[in-house]
């Protein structure tokens, strides 16, 4: 854990993403420009779903992003409850909203692609059940996160939280497999070689390295208003207790 | 000019592949720009109220025990 205490300082944290941010955002517009054109113009459509296919680099990407953001959220969580790690906190509130978005992407892309594929916008499927499930675990840390005029009460109920939902991320993960679900079967991340071609593979896995950076990007943005959120919330605390201007602070009422 | 109608038509599936992409692009544009936009105006009331806040004489502050009323 020392290694990551190195970074533990606001102000070192803030050092390091003011120096990897611009290089974060120019990666990510680059590798989603490169993946979108390589999507829709060189990459051929499914013999079976025809162009629906091209809703895949914007779904699975979201889908590993929604999952990702997760994870990361539940490993800063055990960093702040049991190491006191004092930015874990504050990074995981970062991440929620971004993990949300992703989430919502992927649930409106996959709708937008299981309708003319399934015939139906929704189904009670294992896996869209369980990743139905996650948006409302971020939706529920948001909230929680936000409930407690006390920032480390608010701090350690959503950790507890994201926490306990970090059980979902197996489940959505491996629901293809352990159910007969209508959702198919993992195609990249198997045992063996994805059983996608390249012509598919390569805009999908830009359009992911894409959306990591942005994730990064967005990131550093959010911890950085996170940080000044909990600064602002001092100072105002601080000036509420400060002593009339020329008065002293006595501590007890004149009366 | 066919080609470019035959490109939006999208097989036939325009009505789906081109909102999945809208989606994807207003929910998380959406998001980087509130992302900025609240990171400028934290950035605005943080420095309006540091520079309200009477500050403390610069050899007083930082030293252990430099509160008023430290019982040495």
């Amino acid at each position: 854990m020392s290694g990551l205490h190195r970074f533990a300082s606001p102000a070192r944290f803030l050092r390091l993403a003011d120096r990897i941010q611009p290089w974060t955002a120019w990666t990510a517009a680059i590798l989603i420009g490169a993946g979108l054109a390589v999507g829709f113009g060189f990459s051929p459509p499914d013999y079976q779903q025809g162009d629906t296919v091209r809703i895949m680099y914007v779904h699975v990407p979201s889908a590993w992003m929604a999952l990702f953001c997760y994870a990361a959220m539940a490993v800063c969580a055990a960093a702040g409850l049991i190491w006191r790690h004092p930015l874990a906190h504050v990074i995981a509130h970062g991440a929620a909203p971004i993990g949300a978005c992703f989430t919502i992407v992927c649930l409106a892309t996959g709708m937008l692609w299981g309708k003319p594929m399934w015939g139906r916008w929704w189904a009670w499927d294992a896996r869209l059940t369980s990743v139905l499930i996650l948006l409302f675990l971020y939706l529920g840390y948001i909230a929680l996160a936000n409930a407690f005029d006390n920032t480390t009460r608010g701090d350690r109920s959503s950790a507890i939280l994201a926490l306990v939902g970090a059980v979902n991320l197996p489940v959505i993960k491996f629901s293809v497999d352990w159910w007969n679900t209508l959702h198919q079967p993992a195609s990249v991340t198997r045992i063996g070689a994805p059983a996608i071609h390249s012509s598919m593979l390569t805009p999908l896995l830009l359009m992911a390295a894409g959306f990591m950076c942005l994730f990064a990007t967005l990131l550093f943005i959010r911890v950085r208003a996170a940080l000044l959120e909990r600064r602002l919330r001092a100072l105002r605390h601080a000036r509420a207790h400060a002593p009339p201007a020329g008065g002293m602070d006595t501590g007890t009422t004149l009366s | 000019m066919t080609e470019l109608y035959e490109f939006l038509a999208m097989g036939g599936y325009a009505g789906f592949v081109w909102p999945a992409y809208a989606v994807a692009a207003i929910v998380i544009g959406g998001l980087a720009v509130q992302s900025v936009r609240s990171l400028r105006s934290l950035r605005r009331e943080v420095a309006a109220l540091e520079e309200a806040q009477p500050r403390r004489p610069r050899h007083t502050r930082g030293r252990p025990g430099s509160g008023t009323g430290d019982a040495a």
